[in-house]
């Protein structure tokens, strides 16, 4: 039984988590992914083809590369929220909560990464 | 200080299943499905890059039946995932907590994503066989 009071055992040890910066954030780019997803919703579908140098030619556009950048940077971090929340509320042992969430985040910038790259290869025609 | 059990509160299995709660595992189940598409976006726009052969051998594995019922379930998840998502922002700003406004949302979310899926199928197929 410590002798400390209730209120000395929680002074100086922070907040419990980071408030609502998680909660906001998904909030945030949530609104932003609703333009942007349906901007490369409907592109798609007026493509006249799905074909290499249809596709190739209209992402190769400045307008389409960039606003493509902005949904894969944008979509990444949003799924890396939400995923994020998925794996705190059912894996519960800490070791693997842990492992599993820099797992997460490895693979978000793994893949983030490597979409970011290959519209900028398409842009610059390399 | 001792270790007991301490009480917990009702778990899933204890509530009547009904749209509000079936929705929100939808939306979660829809998003999970959507984090997985965010690897066929990588894969696809790296095949792009590579050039004309790996574009064709990406889109030959879309195109087969297994492929297309992925890109059909993508289509729904995103569809739904957007609008229940809209659904979320307008409670997050106070409005349409109504047993009605609630409960009509939830069927605009779902047969909106469901017609909406049809009508992408449909404009696909469309292109595919002129």
């Amino acid at each position: 039984m410590s002798l400390q009071t209730s209120l000395g055992r929680v002074l100086g040890r922070g907040s419990a988590k980071d408030g609502t910066g998680h909660w906001w954030a998904q909030r945030v780019t949530s609104v932003a992914l609703i333009p942007l997803t349906l901007w490369l919703f409907f592109s798609l579908l007026m493509l006249p083809d799905f074909g290499y140098t249809t596709v190739r030619t209209w992402l190769a556009l400045p307008t389409s590369s960039f606003i493509a950048l902005l949904l894969v940077a944008v979509s990444t971090y949003h799924s890396y929220l939400g995923t994020t929340v998925v794996i705190e509320d059912y894996v519960h042992a800490v070791g693997l909560k842990v492992l599993s969430l820099m797992l997460l985040r490895f693979l978000y910038v793994l893949f983030g990464g490597a979409s970011l790259f290959a519209i900028l290869r398409i842009a610059f025609g390399s | 200080m001792p270790v007991r059990d301490r009480p917990l509160s009702p778990h899933l299995q204890v509530y009547r299943w009904q749209i509000g709660n079936t929705l929100s595992i939808l939306h979660r189940v829809t998003g999970i499905g959507l984090a997985l598409g965010i690897v066929a976006l990588c894969y696809w726009l790296s095949a792009l890059a590579g050039g004309e052969g790996s574009y064709d051998e990406a889109l030959h594995r879309f195109a087969n039946p297994v492929g297309q019922i992925f890109l059909m379930g993508w289509t729904f998840a995103f569809l739904y995932h957007l609008l229940n998502g809209v659904r979320h922002l307008f409670w997050d700003a106070g409005y349409g907590f109504e047993r009605t406004a609630r409960h009509a949302s939830g069927w605009v979310a779902v047969l909106g994503a469901l017609v909406g899926t049809v009508c992408v199928c449909w404009l696909v197929w469309r292109g595919a066989h002129p």
